[in-house]
């Protein structure tokens, strides 16, 4: 073989693909959906088609979850829910209807809607107003929106915790997330309480944008782009300026930022991507390397069946989270087998995908049937409210069973807090 | 010995585009007509060529009646062909080691064949081709396009059928019919039963390509040809939109051509003895030359997955004792051996090039027509073939099928006739090349369909980056239940495998090799293919 033959190696990732079909195995749409190709089909076989004429993008694609359980299977690292999610971005025709465009917008709807919170929650309870999102929306009746908090965490923070920050030896900046801001502040709360038990200052970076999760799912990429920017901006600012490194409560957006920014969107996260991480990762790592110690109360007792969200798999991290939650002496952890609980963000919001998400969440919500724990804990808030409203048993961050099960006064004693 | 008693007015020898399309324009002008093949249509030069539609510009200046006829055909088959057609349109580019002032000599011998021919700016030539070589000094856009060989044939065959021909592949011709200085027919032997049938005509055609100077020596006429060795080089996806050449005088891999899924890099050019065109392989050295100078046309071939090997064999007929085979006119030759060599009843077709097959046939079909006094005038030039009635593409706004699109570039007009009602039907057999179970079925019942390889040149199946290995098995499933036989499906599975295998060799390594052997040990290792025909052989 000469030097030109040796050298003629394929650059393209999508040619890596050798048709073993594992990752069609591991698909949850395609398990429960015939209509969709499944991931090799919609990947790697059709990116030749589509480079050949645009004309064979299919519009099924749009049921990909995005959860990359097909990355996870791949033997030959294709990035294969990119190539489907990039697919989406270049040839998608149909501007984002309304309600695509509503359930992307997480950062403005949620502005609103915390400002009326009680009306807002009350009427989206409400039979009719469900009944004419059903209908007119397209937004599956059998689905409750996550409340909506009266008040922002970033409004209490301001309030009842930032001034204090500045007291502690070392610091961090904590990306929130829509989530925690607009719906569950609590968690925040409870991360501003372990990680000052630790020893650690929390502080809001300077402008927070929603990750763009939402908006990728929904077709708005040049918004989530935007986004994407001023968030690094902020993180940069924090870890080079201010030796903050930045700390997160939900593994979709920091998966989003650390993954998708650089691979789906363009945005550029060198010099932040390591230092981005969840927080059950973060305070995992410093109690390994001996920098933090924790101490438990001795009346703590729970049963927790923990869910590895799909983004979690695909950057290998739940063992973080179910590390942690081990190292809780009352606390008696079930880990549940890894199937996607069906959600996907907005996605099992949408009437057209309701049937599939509860199809693909089936085995999970048997699982946890099974398992009869008290609380079931992910890293996940989409997955909360999907395995809330599909079993019926309550849903708690890790950081939130942490914050109840420390002893804080010990705690902050062995880590040198006043 | 079986006697067919029909008495034809024609029998055309050799199942490649020129048999095909002298079948056809025989039968359209009322000629009873019998097409022979010994293997499977569009098996010899014809299924192994660029797919190429050339507008002649590459003829232009060494050449000009080529040009001249290419461009002609080319517009023609634009018309009657369009579901074999893709208007892709094409470049001339000058690169900085060639010489710029040709441009000029090879737009005017365009222009003067009557081929359009526009000087275009190099940023010009990359922005409308993204994948060109951008160091290029100099581009010329002409009218070159891209055509599927294995469509065009058989929708000639096809039409040839409609209009009362009838057509047999796997029928060998064995040995002429000759009395008094007289062909009356040939007997051919039937390669799946070995049984050897008698067939009878006025006229007997020899349209067999390279084979067709061993078929005029069985009639004991000497016909010297080169046959002369051309290899190409497969990739795994389209890198160019556009046919690219270099804008120089004709010489080894300056062709790039962009083939339905993939592209096709050619051709060498070399002299072989006529004992070996039947088993044509590629070698380190010609891979070589085609990877280097392809990357000359288009950078990101050296990165792009490479699919496999091929090579075919010219009919160039001598004219001549040039010995390098490329000088030689590629122009039309047809005998009438009547008046050449004194044996009446047949014609040989040779020479020229597929893109002139449509004027081949005519040529012949109408000195057919004069030793049968028929007057019927020729209307190839403005009947489109079956499938290419109506633009392939209609823009209903209906919602179709992956599987539906893709059978659409392959069958035109004639898609509808697939049945894709059923999640049966529509599931895809070919995952790579999105064929379905109903164009399967399509092409077994309506395309002389008898085996994989047959199949694979009706549908694509196994043509695309896994070579067989998820859709080998599947259809030769059911092949074996179509025919009711499944050890003859065993039997051709390991043969499919094999010749895919001979394709990649050449080409094995990276993510090819490892696909290979992915294909191997789930064939060897798993399903215990090749202990299955063992066995077999060893019971028989």
């Amino acid at each position: 073989m000469t030097k030109t033959q040796l050298a003629s190696i394929s650059d393209h990732n999508f040619e890596q693909c050798l048709k073993c079909s594992i990752c069609t195995v591991y698909c949850p749409v395609a398990a429960v959906n015939p209509a969709y190709p499944g991931p090799k089909q919609a990947g790697p076989d059709g990116e030749r088609y589509r480079l050949k004429d645009p004309k064979f993008y299919d519009e099924a694609l749009k049921m990909c979850l995005n959860c990359k359980r097909c990355e996870v299977a791949c033997p030959s690292d294709v990035r294969i829910a990119d190539l489907i999610q990039q697919a989406r971005m270049k040839h998608h025709s149909h501007r984002p209807k309304l309600r695509d465009m509503m359930l992307a917008s997480t950062d403005l709807v949620g502005s609103l809607a915390t400002v009326v919170a009680p009306v807002t929650n009350f009427s989206l309870g409400l039979k009719p107003v469900k009944a004419v999102m059903d209908t007119v929306m397209a937004i599956d009746k059998h689905r409750t929106f996550p409340a909506y908090a009266s008040q922002k965490f970033e409004t209490w923070f301001r309030k009842n915790a930032e001034k204090r920050q500045n007291e502690f030896a070392h610091h961090v900046s904590y990306f929130h997330g829509c989530y925690v801001n607009y719906n569950f502040p609590q968690l925040g709360q409870d991360l501003v309480t372990v990680m000052n038990a630790l020893g650690y200052g929390v502080h809001l970076l300077e402008k927070e944008k929603c990750c763009g999760v939402a908006l990728i799912a929904n077709g708005m990429y040049n918004q989530a782009r935007k986004q994407g920017e001023t968030n690094m901006a902020s993180m940069r600012k924090s870890i080079n300026q201010q030796s903050r490194p930045v700390i997160t409560t939900s593994s979709t957006c920091t998966f989003t930022m650390r993954d998708e920014y650089p691979e789906l969107l363009g945005v550029n996260n060198d010099g932040v991507r390591n230092h981005l991480s969840l927080a059950t990762r973060f305070i995992f790592n410093l109690v390994d390397e001996g920098k933090v110690k924790l101490a438990f109360r001795h009346d703590f007792k729970m049963r927790v069946a923990y869910h590895t969200a799909c983004h979690m798999q695909r950057m290998g991290w739940a063992i973080f989270s179910t590390e942690l939650l081990r190292m809780i002496p009352g606390l008696e952890l079930i880990e549940l087998d890894q199937n996607c609980c069906g959600i996907s963000g907005t996605y099992g919001f949408k009437k057209e995908n309701y049937e599939t998400s509860q199809a693909i969440g089936a085995k999970l919500f048997s699982d946890i049937d099974a398992a009869k724990p008290d609380f079931v804990s992910t890293d996940c808030e989409t997955c909360k409210w999907q395995i809330e409203m599909s079993t019926g048993v309550k849903v708690l961050n890790p950081i939130s069973i942490l914050a109840q099960a420390l002893d804080i006064e010990k705690t902050r004693q062995l880590n040198g807090v006043n | 010995m079986n006697n067919n008693n029909k008495h034809y007015d024609v029998i055309v020898i050799g199942g490649g585009i020129t048999g095909a399309g002298v079948a056809r324009d025989c039968a359209m002008r009322g000629l009873s007509v019998l097409l022979l093949e010994r293997f499977d249509f569009t098996n010899g030069a014809t299924g192994r060529n660029h797919g190429l539609m050339h507008s002649g510009a590459r003829y232009a200046v060494t050449d000009k009646e080529s040009a001249t006829e290419c461009i002609k055909e080319n517009m023609i088959l634009r018309k009657i062909a369009r579901h074999c057609v893709e208007e892709t349109d094409g470049l001339f580019i000058t690169l900085p080691e060639d010489d710029l002032a040709y441009q000029r000599t090879f737009v005017d011998a365009c222009l003067a064949a009557g081929i359009r021919a526009d000087i275009i700016d190099p940023a010009e030539a990359l922005a409308i081709e993204p994948a060109v070589n951008p160091d290029l000094i100099g581009a010329v856009r002409i009218p070159d396009a891209s055509i599927d060989p294995f469509r065009l044939t058989v929708a000639n065959v096809i039409d040839a059928r409609l209009h009362g021909a009838d057509a047999l592949n796997y029928h060998e011709v064995t040995e002429f019919i000759i009395n008094q200085n007289r062909v009356k027919g040939v007997k051919a032997r039937d390669q799946h039963t070995g049984q050897i049938k008698e067939f009878r005509a006025s006229v007997t055609i020899n349209a067999a390509g390279i084979w067709g100077m061993l078929i005029a020596q069985k009639a004991g006429i000497t016909i010297n040809m080169f046959p002369a060795k051309g290899a190409l080089l497969i990739f795994g996806h389209r890198v160019n939109k556009m046919v690219i050449n270099r804008c120089r005088k004709p010489a080894n891999a300056d062709i790039l051509v962009p083939d339905d899924t993939v592209c096709v890099i050619g051709t060498t050019s070399d002299r072989v003895p006529i004992e070996t065109v039947d088993d044509m392989r590629v070698t380190d050295q010609e891979v070589q030359l085609l990877l280097s100078e392809g990357e000359k046309l288009a950078p990101s071939l050296a990165t792009t997955r490479i699919l496999r090997a091929y090579a075919g064999v010219r009919p160039l007929v001598a004219a001549d004792n040039d010995p390098s085979g490329r000088n030689i006119s590629r122009g039309i030759v047809c005998l009438d051996h009547e008046e050449r060599d004194g044996m009446a009843g047949f014609i040989t077709i040779t020479g020229g090039k597929m893109m002139t097959y449509r004027l081949m046939a005519q040529i012949a079909t109408n000195l057919a027509c004069k030793k049968l006094g028929n007057n019927a005038t020729c209307d190839t030039d403005t009947t489109p073939l079956p499938g290419s009635e109506q633009i392939a593409t209609q823009r209903d706004g209906a919602k179709r099928s992956f599987a539906f699109n893709a059978a659409e570039g392959r069958h035109g007009t004639y898609t509808s006739k697939i049945k894709l009602d059923t999640d049966a039907d529509r599931a895809l057999v070919c995952e790579c090349e999105g064929v379905s179970v109903g164009e399967i079925k399509y092409a077994v019942e309506n395309q002389h369909v008898h085996n994989l390889l047959s199949l694979r040149r009706r549908t694509r199946v196994g043509m695309g980056t896994c070579q067989g290995k998820l859709c080998a098995c599947r259809a030769a499933a059911l092949l074996g239940r179509f025919d009711n036989n499944i050890p003859k499906a065993q039997a051709d599975l390991a043969q499919f495998l094999d010749e895919r295998w001979k394709g990649i060799k050449p080409v094995a390594w990276g993510s090819t090799l490892r696909e290979a052997q992915l294909t191997a040990t789930i064939y060897q290792g798993l399903c215990g293919l090749d202990k299955a025909i063992e066995r077999k052989e060893g019971s028989k």
